[in-house]
């Protein structure tokens, strides 16, 4: 791996605990993924057929593209509990600009995505507002809006374009997930390549010294909640195709969840200053998975939950800034 | 810490501080931000309710003040665990899952007696409360995410105790564990007692200093020689208690265990705390404020409700959101133009 930022170098007393806990936060969720699907695949064999494959895709990619744009303000040492409320927003905004084509329809949700990105983002950037708190009245805000903008009841959605975006298979694989692949690419590459992925990372990791050596710090961050709104209103144009429904009081529900434990158990650490592209989405992927599996072999959901909570505690553990109390 | 412009961070040495906790040396410009920041919240109130009375009078009645006390009042409990955790510089995710989790306990309790709906529900909350406190204060890890895990897994766990759901615990119909949750003036008593209790500790005794202190510097606090770690361990067992207690209470008012209750209800704990003027940085907490966050949500949704009730909860989720992002922003700008 080809760090844009300079390991940290651990003190002299770091000792072989440590050392194995850094290796665990960076590569235990491949490991992790790897052991899932072997443990999988011996338990049933119908869980590498291409059919299951498809259908894990389907429902794992809104989730990626979500925890990419996660990822991205994590590293900042924010968080956007706003997602899922974003998602429910683009979602609403479809069937009510539908009849000017679809096209029209799924720019104003993104544009609306970057929108709500941009107040969030806002009030983190220029008036300094914890990044809980701005999301957070974002994500109760954003839902009503959502929900009185779509009126009560869930609305079908029958435009092809739309259905086809999340219906849709290309070369074997659903076109959502072509999307999500390209998006991952697209953020692992700006992440890596370019000088806003590192300035990201350093006012992550520092933001006064970032301040302090003239980084355009309320730009990034503004651009940073921009991309994760725009991120998630895409999650939700392709949510809304694949339920051919636009449904804002259920659709992205838990979303912010979903998406925080996908960075947080691929490596990325929540104090900001470093963010693992690949990382994230193979922890959106073993969460997919991991629940996919349980439900297969009949566990109830409420074990499923339990899992969940302990690994998110694990990968935190592991993850947690070490040498502190 | 919020971003400021190179400008105001040139190497300039610092002024003279000017804080006035003792009304020294402050200037009458800060001691007026100082107050909108303190009384703040209370003149909304009051302004909203005076403002709701003159446009018609018949709001002002008996019945509708007892609606908005009695329906909501234990609710307000996971306001003031949150109040507590937050003043520490934390965050407690869990509350909701856990006044679920409190009232499924309790009605399940009440079928071996009134006293094991109260005590079940509260040593096991108060035992989720406390690991999470262990997890935060001696495994360094994230408030924010070790809560979410406890949301997660109180949920799971509540599931697993009613079968997905499909069991229904009821409280026998003779039970006095009933009354507790009866009417209007029990669980207003019993809140407002609650209510007092906290304010005493967090303004009049050594521990309430200890978590301001824990949330202004924490690394202060260490050197100061307090006890951080205990501190923020009580601090989470607290706040799960009281949210155990208000779950068991709403569990009587109901006369059954609802599990599908809850869902959301620390994203309305944590508005209103912030709303009361408490700082989410951690550092200052009022008790007095979150006091008035709380009935500030209540009579705006039981406003939305008698005016706006077509178009439902929807309305009152858009405006509470608007009415929070204002707040913290005015709260924000005022922390910035005192400290200029």
């Amino acid at each position: 791996m080809t760090a844009a930022v300079i390991e940290p170098v651990d003190g002299a007393g770091a000792g072989t605990r440590d050392r194995v806990l850094d290796l665990a936060q960076r590569y235990g969720v491949y490991a992790a993924l790897a052991v899932l699907i072997a443990v999988a695949t011996a338990m049933n064999t119908d869980f590498m057929s291409a059919s299951n494959w498809r259908v894990q895709l389907f429902q794992a990619a809104p989730t990626v593209l979500v925890a990419l744009g996660m990822a991205l303000v994590i590293g900042t040492e924010g968080v956007d509990l706003s997602v899922g409320a974003t998602i429910a927003l683009a979602a609403s905004i479809i069937p009510l600009y539908i009849g000017y084509g679809p096209a029209p329809a799924i720019v104003l949700a993104l544009l609306l995505g970057a929108a709500a990105g941009a107040v969030g983002g806002s009030m983190v950037a220029f008036a300094g507002v914890q990044p809980i708190v701005a999301t957070l009245s974002l994500m109760i805000g954003l839902r009503g809006l959502a929900e009185l903008l779509n009126g009560a009841a869930a609305k079908p959605v029958a435009d092809t374009t739309i259905l086809n975006l999340g219906e849709q298979n290309v070369a074997g694989v659903p076109l959502m997930a072509w999307i999500a692949l390209a998006a991952t690419g697209a953020v692992a590459y700006t992440v890596r390549r370019t000088t806003f992925g590192r300035q990201l990372v350093a006012i992550g990791d520092n933001k006064r010294a970032s301040l302090l050596a003239g980084l355009p710090v309320r730009r990034v961050l503004v651009t940073v909640y921009v991309l994760s709104g725009v991120l998630s209103a895409l999650a939700g144009v392709l949510i809304v195709g694949h339920g051919a429904e636009a449904d804002p009081a259920n659709q992205g529900l838990n979303m912010e969840l979903s998406a925080i434990t996908a960075v947080v158990v691929g490596g990325t650490p929540l104090a900001g200053g470093r963010v693992r592209v690949l990382g994230t989405v193979a922890g959106a992927m073993f969460m997919q998975l991991a629940s996919a599996v349980l439900i297969q072999h009949n566990v109830p959901t409420s074990t499923t939950q339990i899992v969940e909570a302990v690994l998110i505690c694990l990968a935190v553990y592991v993850s947690r800034e070490r040498g502190t109390r | 810490m919020s971003v400021r412009t190179p400008r105001t961070l040139a190497p300039v040495p610092a002024p003279p501080p000017r804080e006035g906790a003792e009304g020294l040396l402050e200037t009458p410009r800060e001691r007026w931000i100082r107050r909108a920041e303190r009384r703040g919240p209370l003149v909304v109130l009051v302004a909203v309710c005076a403002a709701a009375t003159a446009a018609s009078p018949s709001d002002a009645s008996w019945s509708d003040v007892s609606t908005i006390l009695g329906n909501n009042a234990f609710v307000w409990l996971l306001a003031l665990g949150m109040t507590f955790v937050i003043t520490t510089g934390g965050i407690d995710l869990s509350v909701g899952s856990l006044y679920a989790l409190g009232g499924v306990l309790a009605a399940r309790g009440s079928a071996h007696g009134p006293w094991l709906a109260i005590v079940l529900p509260l040593a096991v909350c108060a035992a989720w409360g406390a690991v999470q406190g262990l997890l935060v204060a001696y495994g360094g890890m994230a408030p924010f995410i070790v809560t979410l895990a406890g949301l997660l897994g109180a949920r799971g766990l509540l599931q697993a105790l009613t079968n997905q759901g499909s069991t229904t615990y009821l409280v026998p119909a003779g039970s006095w564990f009933r009354h507790l949750g009866a009417g209007t003036w029990v669980p207003v008593g019993i809140v407002a007692v609650l209510f007092a209790a906290g304010w005493v500790l967090m303004e009049r005794t050594g521990y309430g200093a200890t978590l301001t202190a824990i949330g202004g510097n924490q690394d202060s606090a260490v050197l100061l020689g307090l006890p951080v770690a205990r501190a923020k361990v009580l601090v989470y067992l607290l706040s799960g208690t009281l949210a155990g207690a208000a779950g068991a209470l709403g569990g009587a008012r109901l006369g059954s265990g609802v599990t599908t209750i809850g869902v959301g209800y620390e994203l309305t704990a944590i508005a209103a705390v912030v709303i009361g003027g408490t700082l989410l940085t951690g550092g200052y907490g009022t008790i007095g404020g979150t006091v008035c966050g709380v009935l500030l949500l209540a009579v705006i949704h039981h406003l939305i409700d008698r005016y706006l009730s077509q178009y439902g909860s929807a309305m009152t989720d858009a405006v509470n959101g608007a009415f929070l992002a204002v707040v913290v922003l005015a709260q924000a700008l005022l922390e910035r133009s005192r400290r200029r």
